[in-house]
């Protein structure tokens, strides 16, 4: 028998729900409605809310004080090419640890995901180095190198996941059918895997999109993604708190539209195999 | 040309040998079913024909060349799931098209050869449907489709029909013994189900824990099984088996009696019982019976029979029918 809910339990549902939102929310709206403040509106005390004078002059200002454009240019070139890079070397790998493992196949993902544990700041040094002599500091590619290796585990745990709902039946039926191992994956694991492909992908680029460690210490002008362009505005010369929240809402923008639209697309491949 | 021969095949699972040592020759054009228990290891043995599996020791051959070592898509042989196996993201057409699509063939003779498989299989009105879409039987015709466009050297089939359901299942088994006689190719089935085994094949393996119990005709089975696992798995109702001193008074430690070769009789008799069950089918009848100092009996009877639990009955058994079998286990 289904469970009963009555309409003052749906309500109470509703409005813990709506508190939840909004308080995850509201950092992000704060920074929004302070992008279009003027700097004293933005420091004054008490805030207010909406009733202040509207302005853009700050997304004029950041405009001219630093090149937007380039800077998008840059986080879509990095986050998109590492997550590409990421799942050509995943997918055979997740291909290989879903439909032939070894008795190692589990201390593998065990090490690969212990990687994630270490912290970034760890390794700074060694690869600021490696990258300064070998002429990869401030570049797209540096930064595709680094973001790939730091998300290849998310990304092989991930397409491990999915893979390992798929049949094996079907892969051999591929086999006896004359298929050879890149066609397999090609024509029959890749085509019914795409669900959780596509929110692999999704994932990682947010992921890459909003990494900030590596693309703040790797970076100085050419390769910049936006988290360099917002950090930019936290400037020794004093805080202006209205035109970080422009280049905040800015470079948040592009990423929360892809991930709007994505949504459905997001949640169906998180609870993939979860949810049959 | 499908003759397959395998000569000290071994395979072993983390040190557990399933398959510890078998050969077997099928000739060419041969419909071949192995039948056993589950876990016997016959699935495993088609397995590494079809090259899914790789061998822990000996060779197999198919047309005297040996594959071995081969990946399944160079022995050119075809293989039927039990679960189908359909690509779900392909139409009816592109599944059994891509065979042909891995082969490398052109636009046309695809096109040809995928309607003529359709014509054959009645699925020509499905060809744009997804698997999906299909029904059980309609899937494994694709299923089946997609195994002949290839022309394969043998056909293996894993328990192709314990998805279906009953009537759906007769009228397949039917299918496969008729494209069996129209393509002449040499086929294996897989299968735990006897009835099936005794329908279709030419002859069967029967296998128990990784080893052959013994290869025949069906009717070889039937009458002269080697052993008593062979005949207590060949036929059914099973034939019982009587041992302790009814067994000793025909020289054997158990005597197998099939219940169809069982006479009936309400007033004389070798060994006398009660009627615990009877199975009334029309055409048959089944009888469960008590038998004094022997045990439960099954007996067979033609048409209807007015039997019912709790009657006196006498049994005698035809003595010409009568298997016996040493303390081994092994036919006298």
């Amino acid at each position: 028998m289904a469970r009963a809910v009555s309409t003052k339990q749906k309500l109470v549902y509703t409005v813990i729900g709506w508190t939840v939102g909004l308080l995850i929310f509201f950092p992000i709206l704060w920074t929004i409605l302070t992008s279009f403040k003027t700097e004293g509106e933005a420091i004054a005390s008490p805030p207010s809310f909406v009733l202040f004078d509207w302005t853009l002059e700050n997304y004029a200002e950041v405009q001219v004080r630093s090149d937007y454009f380039k800077h998008v240019m840059n986080s879509i070139i990095i986050s998109f090419g590492s997550t590409f890079i990421g799942l050509l070397i995943a997918i055979p790998a997740a291909w290989a640890m879903a439909f032939s493992p070894t008795k190692r196949t589990k201390d593998i993902l065990m090490w690969m995901l212990s990687t994630k544990m270490l912290p970034p700041v760890g390794v700074l040094v060694p690869i600021y180095l490696i990258y300064r002599d070998g002429g990869l500091l401030d570049t797209q590619i540096g930064l595709i190198i680094v973001l790939t290796m730091i998300n290849l585990p998310i990304i092989v745990w991930m397409l491990f996941t999915y893979f390992k709902d798929i049949p094996s039946d079907i892969l051999e039926a591929a086999r006896m059918d004359g298929a050879s191992l890149r066609k397999e994956i090609i024509h029959v694991l890749i085509p019914m895997a795409i669900p959780g492909i596509a929110s692999t992908l999704l994932l990682n680029v947010i992921l890459a999109w909003n990494e900030a460690f590596w693309t703040l210490n790797l970076t100085a002008a050419d390769a910049a993604p936006l988290t360099a362009f917002i950090a930019s505005y936290s400037s020794p010369e004093g805080l202006f708190w209205a035109k970080l929240s422009a280049a905040s809402t800015l470079a948040i923008a592009p990423i929360l539209v892809l991930g709007w639209f994505s949504q459905k697309q997001l949640v169906r491949g998180l609870t993939f195999g979860a949810v049959k | 040309m499908g003759s397959i021969s395998l000569k000290n095949v071994k395979k072993e699972f983390s040190g557990h040998a399933v398959i510890p040592n078998l050969d077997l020759e099928i000739g060419d054009g041969e419909f071949v079913v192995f039948v056993g228990p589950s876990g016997c290891g016959k699935s495993t043995l088609l397995r590494l024909i079809a090259g899914l599996e790789d061998v822990s020791g000996g060779t197999i051959s198919i047309d005297g060349v040996d594959v071995t070592g081969e990946a399944p898509a160079k022995r050119g042989l075809s293989m039927v799931f039990q679960s189908y196996a359909l690509y779900p993201h392909m139409s009816v057409r592109g599944n059994i098209a891509f065979p042909l699509k891995m082969a490398g063939m052109d636009k046309e003779t695809i096109k040809r050869k995928v309607e003529d498989a359709a014509q054959v299989l009645n699925l020509t009105d499905y060809l744009d449907r997804k698997p999906r879409q299909l029904s059980g039987g309609q899937r494994q015709r694709v299923a089946i489709g997609r195994a002949i466009v290839r022309e394969p050297k043998a056909f293996l089939f894993d328990e192709p029909l314990s998805n279906l359901d009953a009537a759906l299942r007769v009228n397949m088994r039917l299918e496969i013994s008729e494209l069996h006689q129209q393509l002449r190719t040499t086929m294996i089935y897989v299968t735990h189900d006897q009835v099936e085994a005794m329908t279709m094949a030419d002859r069967i393996v029967v296998l128990n824990g990784g080893r052959i119990e013994q290869v025949g005709s069906p009717l070889e089975l039937y009458r002269n099984p080697a052993n008593l696992f062979v005949a207590g798995f060949i036929g059914s109702p099973r034939m019982n088996l009587i041992d302790g001193a009814p067994a000793k008074e025909h020289g054997a430690a158990t005597v197998g009696i099939r219940p169809e070769h069982i006479n009936l009789s309400p007033d004389s008799g070798e060994w006398k019982g009660t009627v615990g069950i009877a199975e009334h089918l029309g055409s048959d009848t089944f009888i469960y019976i008590r038998a004094e100092g022997i045990g439960q009996l099954t007996a067979r009877a033609n048409g209807e029979i007015g039997l019912k639990h709790g009657d006196t009955i006498y049994l005698t058994p035809d003595a010409g029918k009568l298997h016996r079998f040493s303390e081994e286990g092994a036919a006298l």
